[in-house]
C-alpha cells in the first residue's frame, strides 16, 4: 500500500496513465474542491468587477469587501424551498441539473495543470474533452422540455441551436491546432527534428508546444492567432455567457432553461455554467497558450530566466498580501513559502496554467460589463457565416504552409 | 492503454454519489410547503396560456441537420490532421477533394437562405 501511494510520485507520467487509481482519485478529489472553490471566487470576482466597471461597489457587508457573500449565497440556496412544478416531467427535470454538472465536471479529467498533475493522460484527450463538453447541450434541452413551461423551453431552444452552431467553428478551429502538432520542421518555418506525428493528447499537445519552441498562438503567424480567435469567440457562445446569452436573456426571457429551478438544483447549474467556462478556457490555453509552459521560452531563455520566472508564484502572492489587510499576513506566509526552492519548482507549471485561464476567466467578466447582447438573427449570421469560413479558412491555408 | 480510462469510471461514479447524495441532505434542512399556486409554470405573474410542448419554429430543425453535416465533417478531419506529416500532399490533395464538396454544399446552403434567420 505504502509503496503504490509512494510509486506514483516517482514516475513522470499522470496517475491515470502510471496506472494508480489511489491517485487519480486524490487529483479527482483536488479537482473537485478546487472547481467548488474558484466557482465561489468568481462569483464574487464578478460582482465585485462588473460593480466596479459600472462605478458602483457591489457586496460590501458580509465579510470584508463581502468577500463571504458567495459562501452565504450557498447556505442561503441551500436552506431554500425546492420546487417542482406541478406539470414538470419529474424525472427528466431531476436529472437535467446532475447531467450537465456531469459533463462539465468531467471535462477536467484530461485538462493537464502541469505535465504530471492531470488525472489522466489520454491519447484521444482533446477529442474526448469536445464530446463531453457537447453533452452539456443534452442536460440543458432536458431542463427546458421538462419544466413545461413556455420561457424554459424557448430558452433551451435557442441554447440549443446556438451552442450547436458554435461547434463546429470551434471544431474546426481545434483541427488546425490538432494539425500544427505534427508540424515540427515543416516548411519555411523548420526548426528540424520531431516525429512528424500529430497527436490528441492534451499533454503532447503541450510538449509539442514546447518542442517546436513557439506557442501555437503564434505559430505561422497569423494563423494560429486566428484560429485562437475563432475558438475564443466559439467559446463564449458555447458556455452561453455575454454577449451570447440569449438563452438567459433576463429582459425576454427571465432566466431562460433554468427558469423554474430555485434552490440548491438551480445552484447545480450555476456551478454548470462558471466550470464550462474554466473548462473551455483550459482548452483554450492548452490549444494556442502553451498550457504549463512559462511565457518566453525562446526570447527569455537560459537558467536565469528560468530562475526569474519560477520567482512569479510567490512574488503574486506577496502583491496580494500587499492589497489586503486582514488575512493578508496568510496569503505573505503562503507566498514565503513558494520562494523554497523545491516548492517553486513544483508549483510553477500550475501557477502557471492556472494565471492564463485566469485572464480567460477576467475577459468573460469583462465581455458582459462591455458587449450588448446579440440578437438571434445576429447570433446565428456570426456562427454560421463569419466563424465557420473563417475557422474553414485557416484550417486549409494551415495546411498549405505546413506542407509548404 | 486502457489503465488511463479507468479514472473517468471514477470520476462519474463519484459525482453520481455526491450530486444526490448533497440533494438529499439539503432536503433535510428545508423547508417544504408545497401550494397550488407555487407549482404553476412561471409566466411573470400570468395564468399560463397553454401547454408550453406546443409547436416552435422550424428553424431549429435545420441548425440542427446543419450541424450534424458540419459537424461529422469535423470529425473526418481529426485523423487527417493528425497523420497530416505522414500523409503529406496525396493526404492534403484528398482532403482538399473532399473540403471542396463540403464548400460547394456550403455556398448551395447559403444560397437557398438557410443560413438566414427570419
Amino acid at each position: 500500500m505504502r509503496d503504490y501511494f509512494y510509486s506514483y510520485l516517482k514516475s513522470d507520467a499522470t496517475p491515470g496513465a502510471a496506472g494508480n487509481m489511489l491517485w487519480a482519485f486524490i487529483y479527482i478529489m483536488l479537482i473537485f474542491m478546487g472547481l467548488s472553490i474558484a466557482v465561489i471566487a468568481m462569483n464574487w470576482l464578478e460582482r465585485k468587477v462588473l460593480a466596479h466597471m459600472q462605478v458602483r461597489l457591489g457586496p460590501m457587508r458580509v465579510g470584508p469587501h463581502g468577500l463571504l457573500q458567495p459562501i452565504a449565497d450557498a447556505i442561503k440556496l441551500l436552506i431554500k424551498e425546492d420546487i417542482m412544478p406541478a406539470e414538470a416531467d419529474k424525472l427528466v427535470f431531476w436529472m437535467a441539473p446532475l447531467i450537465v454538472v456531469t459533463t462539465a465536471f468531467t471535462t477536467f479529467i484530461v485538462v493537464p495543470f502541469g505535465p504530471q498533475h492531470a488525472v489522466t493522460d489520454m491519447n484521444i484527450g482533446i477529442l474526448f474533452m469536445l464530446g463531453v463538453s457537447s453533452l452539456g447541450v443534452l442536460g440543458i434541452v432536458m431542463a427546458g422540455w421538462a419544466s413545461n413551461s413556455h420561457y424554459p423551453l424557448i430558452g433551451a431552444l435557442r441554447s440549443s441551436a446556438q451552442m450547436v452552431s458554435y461547434e463546429v467553428a470551434m471544431g474546426l478551429a481545434v483541427v488546425s491546432a490538432v494539425l500544427m502538432t505534427s508540424l515540427h520542421g515543416a516548411g519555411i518555418y523548420a526548426t528540424g527534428g520531431g516525429s512528424g506525428m500529430g497527436t490528441l493528447s492534451m499533454i503532447e499537445i503541450v510538449r509539442a508546444q514546447q518542442e517546436q519552441q513557439a506557442w501555437f498562438a503564434f505559430k505561422f503567424f497569423p494563423l494560429g492567432l486566428v484560429a485562437m480567435f475563432v475558438f475564443a469567440v466559439a467559446m463564449v457562445a458555447e458556455t452561453n455567457r455575454a454577449p451570447f446569452d440569449l438563452p438567459e436573456a433576463e429582459s425576454e426571457l427571465t432566466a431562460g432553461f433554468h427558469t423554474e429551478y430555485s434552490g440548491f438544483r438551480w445552484s447545480l447549474f450555476f456551478l454548470a455554467e462558471y466550470s464550462a467556462m474554466i473548462a473551455v478556457s483550459s482548452i483554450l490555453v492548452t490549444l494556442w497558450l502553451g498550457g504549463w509552459l512559462r511565457p518566453f521560452p525562446n526570447l527569455l531563455a537560459g537558467p536565469t530566466w528560468d530562475l526569474v520566472f519560477s520567482l512569479f508564484p510567490g512574488l503574486t502572492f506577496l502583491a496580494l498580501a500587499g492589497l489586503t489587510s486582514g488575512f493578508g499576513a496568510l496569503l505573505g506566509l503562503i507566498g514565503l513559502i513558494l520562494f523554497i526552492s523545491p516548492v517553486r519548482a513544483w508549483v510553477q507549471d500550475i501557477y502557471w496554467f492556472v494565471a492564463k485561464v485566469a485572464v480567460f476567466m477576467y475577459l468573460y467578466i469583462w465581455y458582459r460589463g462591455t458587449f450588448p447582447r446579440y440578437r438571434f438573427d445576429q447570433l446565428m449570421k456570426v456562427g454560421w457565416k463569419v466563424l465557420l469560413p473563417t475557422g474553414l479558412g485557416v484550417l486549409i491555408v494551415t495546411a498549405i504552409v505546413g506542407v509548404l | 492503454m486502457p489503465q488511463n480510462y479507468v479514472p473517468i469510471f471514477i470520476f462519474v461514479a463519484l459525482i453520481g454519489i455526491l450530486l444526490p447524495g448533497t440533494l438529499l441532505a439539503a432536503k433535510l434542512v428545508r423547508p417544504e410547503n408545497p401550494h397550488p399556486a407555487k407549482l404553476m409554470p412561471y409566466e411573470c405573474g400570468i395564468d399560463p396560456v397553454d401547454n408550453a410542448r406546443g409547436r416552435y419554429t422550424v428553424r431549429f430543425y435545420i441548425v440542427a441537420i446543419l450541424f450534424v453535416v458540419f459537424d461529422v465533417e469535423t470529425i473526418f478531419l481529426f485523423p487527417w490532421a493528425v497523420q497530416f506529416k505522414a500523409l503529406g500532399l496525396f493526404g492534403l490533395l484528398e482532403m482538399f477533394i473532399f473540403l471542396g464538396i463540403l464548400v460547394i454544399g456550403y455556398l448551395w446552403i447559403w444560397k437557398k437562405g438557410a443560413l438566414e434567420w427570419i
